[in-house]
């Protein structure tokens, strides 16, 4: 390989058609390009994508994309190594860079670009910073065993909306509506997305009654806990809740309450959770 | 003196009910000989049932020229278990005197309740003992015509005892999770039936459970240790040996593991139908991120153990008709993987929560509910099934007449499985809890058929079966060992973090809602503590089972240690059979 004159271009090499699809079908390539493909679709496939097929989205956090990007990770290196052949072609042109002797400027490239990539990284990490830091929240914390609702004790476990089983459906429906849009729709909305005119100001949002993940997956008992006691009765473990909901036991009656969630159930079509026969563990984190 | 009498009682009252154990602390000291001493039953109650397995098939094999091999392999585990029994009783002492010391309230408690329980656990574990003693020293003097019949009796009577004394353990720990109903904070332990307490309602899904995860645990330790003699083999004979006996270890550690979510899902539904708190802690609450570690977990067994099925079946001729089938088997188990562990809740900072409008993400928040998690593992256990019949029948050409047909059956049965499991999976998104939950069901029900029905189907398929060639045992690339270790560490870890989940939701309460904890040590630790101790308990323990390996060459004769694999002439280490053939 001959030395570049002083002062010349640098001219890298070109890769003919055969040439690429030979590289292409090495396992080395092939990881590589798996690698940053994984990385292409993770980071922005899934942040612009489904809203092409009218799908909402948004980026993924960055916790959940160091999960993804490891499992990937482990995924290619199976890959690459699950047969000897492939094995022994992936390491070839590692090998050829670490011991070449026409490779040098590979390893030396990769002697500055290594400890600078690290430098860095640990200057992301410690670098001081007004951003608060990554939170875990519990969206659904276990609910104590009993609560004092006004004074009175309510056992939580196995409780059953008392509205369902006396009077008209239809007419709690209507107190249940009334009590929603004179509370509730304010940050719940309109649509029961957690996008009212005051969810635009919280941070996290209101919840959305929509999402298949909120009252869908809750027992009405629990539903009623939440609301009588809302942010600042949230318990300790998994703090902080960062929740504005104020505690509506200060403001609805025990029936108010239990209306409005007949409400929230009949407009947003789920079904709560029921007690007994069904038990099983559903709920996620 | 008059003065000093309400301290000093105020003293002796605290002192009643905890001491303090130095540097520390009670609880942690109590842990982590609570979680060794488990680690340790749970292999010497696993590797006897894989060792009178193993007999059994020596014994009954047409073969003559596998009776030796599976016989020495039958006793090579049992040598294993000499040492691993003392360490689980100096582990079990260890426990009952911390708890004694430390916690000598709540101990009480205990006795009062199951002190004829706890006699009969001491006299079983003896019995147990000396049956292990029988059965080990007695393998030569009993080894050939009805005395072998004896013999192995004698195994299987070591796994009766040996159940038992689970079972009886299991009735102590699960009174202390779902306490039976009617047993408040006023009951005196005298006015609790023994028979009640045992046979509450946790008991026999911890039972199955645990049964299930002894022998996965008992087979992967087995499969670190041959892996460990693998790579320290002298000859090609050892290795041959070795890397058969990694393989029947992994078959026995994975074949089991398949069934074991199934089991597991059944306790979380008891833990549910007993209290709801508990289950919401458990899944929701605040420990609802240790089941993220877990799906980790999990995945890396799934992804270990199809790994070392990949590899194995480069010295398996005919197997690379296979080869092209794995990358597509890799996609559905990292795809699998990665809706297992997507959180529904996810860590996110505040611009994060503000982009995404909340903890769950408008997009990947549909892979953060049951109905998805359900339908990855049910793919990945149908996945790995598949990878293990490719294995099987690598080497294999069926003649019976209706192979055709009955392979044709066999892809029909995995389609429809996918489908249904599919089909539930997303179905289950448009439908209210209660019905989805039983949607779980049918998906279940869907695999474990296909795999009755396919593996039966198989092993008439393959009866007469020409041989495409033999299996090159000793052939395997060492990185392919790794993955064993891989396996048994991650089992371990796994094992300490469900032990930990199981516990740490009755939160402070020693018998929940019936006895509280009213120690320095009451609050629940936090998920990364909890890490940091199950590590060091893992540690602990694959540290003493290291030394037992060590011990278990080092009481052999140098010809003994690496004596030939071949038993009988002719009988060269490649001939040896998979289990399931």
């Amino acid at each position: 390989m001959s030395e570049p004159t002083p002062g010349a271009r640098v001219r890298f090499p070109r890769l003919s058609p055969a040439e690429l699809r030979a590289a292409l079908r090495h396992p080395f390539w092939q990881a590589v390009a798996l690698l940053v493909g994984s990385y292409v679709l993770f980071k922005f496939g899934v942040r612009y994508l489904p809203p092409l097929l009218g799908m909402k989205s948004a980026p993924v956090p960055a916790s959940v994309l160091t999960q993804f990007m490891v499992t990937a990770l482990v995924g290619i290196l199976i890959y690459v190594s699950d047969s000897e052949d492939r094995w022994r072609h992936f390491k070839e042109p590692i090998h050829a860079g670490l011991v070449d002797a026409d490779k040098k400027w590979i390893r030396g490239t990769l002697l500055v670009l290594v400890p600078l990539t690290v430098a860095f990284m640990t200057y992301e990490r410690v670098r001081p910073s007004l951003e608060a830091g990554a939170q875990l929240r519990s969206i659904h914390p276990a609910p104590p065993g009993t609560i004092t609702f006004r004074g009175k004790t309510m056992a939580l476990a196995g409780l059953e909306n008392p509205l369902r089983q006396q009077g008209n459906l239809a007419d709690q429906l209507v107190e249940g509506r009334r009590v929603y849009y004179e509370n509730c729709v304010f940050c719940h909305g309109d649509r029961f997305d957690g996008l009212g005119h005051y969810g635009h100001a919280f941070n996290p949002a209101p919840l959305s009654f929509t999402d298949p993940g909120t009252i869908a997956q809750l027992t009405e008992s629990f539903v009623f806990w939440r609301i009588a006691k809302g942010g600042r009765g949230l318990p300790s473990e998994g703090t902080p809740w960062n929740s504005a909901m104020p505690a509506w036991e200060d403001f609805l009656t025990e029936d108010e309450i239990w209306s409005v969630i007949i409400f929230l159930y009949e407009q947003t079509g789920w079904h709560p959770r029921t007690w007994g026969e069904e038990g099983g563990a559903d709920a996620q984190p | 003196m008059t003065d000093l009498f309400p301290f000093l009682q105020a003293a002796a009252d605290t002192a009643g009910a905890y001491h303090a154990f130095p540097v520390i602390g009670s609880r942690a000291a109590t842990w982590i000989a609570a979680e060794v001493h488990l680690m340790f039953a749970a292999f010497v109650l696993g590797v006897p049932m894989f060792a009178v397995i193993t007999e059994a098939v020596g014994i009954f094999t047409k073969d003559e020229r596998y009776r030796e091999r599976y016989d020495r392999l039958s006793k090579e585990f049992t040598r294993l278990l000499l040492v691993a029994y003392s360490a689980t009783a100096i582990w079990g002492a260890v426990l009952v005197f911390f708890l004694t010391t430390l916690y000598p309230r709540f101990w009480n408690h205990m006795t009062e309740i199951f002190q004829l329980s706890m006699w009969i656990y001491v006299g079983l574990f003896f019995v147990e003992s000396f049956t292990l003693y029988l059965y080990y020293y007695g393998w030569d003097r009993w080894n050939k015509g009805r005395a072998k019949y004896w013999h192995w009796t004698l195994g299987i009577l070591l796994n009766v005892w040996g159940t038992a004394v689970m079972l009886i353990a299991n009735g102590w720990l699960t009174y202390m999770m779902s306490p039976p109903a009617g047993v408040t904070a006023q009951t005196l332990p005298s006015e609790v039936g023994l028979w009640n307490a045992i046979a509450n309602a946790t008991w026999m899904p911890i039972n199955i459970h645990r049964l299930i995860a002894n022998a996965v645990f008992g087979g992967s330790i087995v499969a670190a240790y041959a892996a460990y003699r693998f790579l320290a083999a002298r000859t090609d004979e050892e290795r041959a040996h070795y890397d058969w006996m990694g393989y029947v270890g992994n078959f026995v550690a994975i074949s089991t593991f398949i069934v074991l979510p199934f089991a597991g899902y059944w306790l979380g539904r008891e833990f549910y139908e007993y209290n709801q708190q508990l289950g919401i802690t458990m899944m929701g609450g605040f420990m609802s991120w240790l089941w993220i570690l877990q799906a980790f977990l999990i995945g890396v067994l799934f992804l270990a153990g199809n790994y070392y099925l990949w590899i194995g079946m480069g010295r398996i001729p005919g197997a690379e008709r296979y080869r092209p089938y794995t990358k597509w088997l890799l996609i559905i188990l990292i795809l699998g993987v990665i809706v297992w562990s997507t959180p529904h809740t996810m860590i996110a900072s505040r611009q994060e929560l503000e982009a995404m409008g909340g903890s769950h993400h408008p997009f990947l928040g549909v892979l953060g509910v049951m109905s998805a998690k359900n339908t990855a593992v049910n793919l990945m256990i149908l996945t790995t099934f598949l990878s293990f019949l490719f294995y099987r029948r690598a080497n294999k050409r069926p003649v019976a007449p209706w192979a055709k047909q009955g392979m044709l059956a066999q892809w029909i049965m995995f389609a429809i499985a996918a489908m249904v499991v599919l089909f539930f999976g997303v179905y289950g998104y448009f439908v209210s809890a209660i019905v989805r939950i039983g949607f779980s069901v049918y998906q279940v029900l869907a695999v474990l058929t296909t795999i009755v029905v396919v593996t039966t189907l198989d092993i008439f398929l393959l009866r007469g079966a020409e041989s495409r060639g033999e299996i090159r045992w000793g052939q395997m690339p060492e990185r392919s060992q790794y993955a064993l270790f891989i396996l048994a560490v991650t089992f371990t870890w796994l094992m300490g973090l469900m032990g930990f989940a199981r516990s740490g939701i009755r939160q402070h309460w020693h018998v929940f809602e019936v006895m509280r904890d009213t120690s320095p040590d009451a609050v629940t630790p936090a998920l990364g503590y909890a890490s940091i101790m199950i590590s060091v308990c893992v540690l602990i323990f694959l540290g003493l089972v290291s030394f037992i390996f060590w011990l278990s060459e080092l009481g052999t004769k140098p010809a003994e240690a690496h004596a030939p694999a071949a038993p009988a002439p002719g009988a060269g280490p490649a001939t040896a059979p998979a289990p399931g053939d």
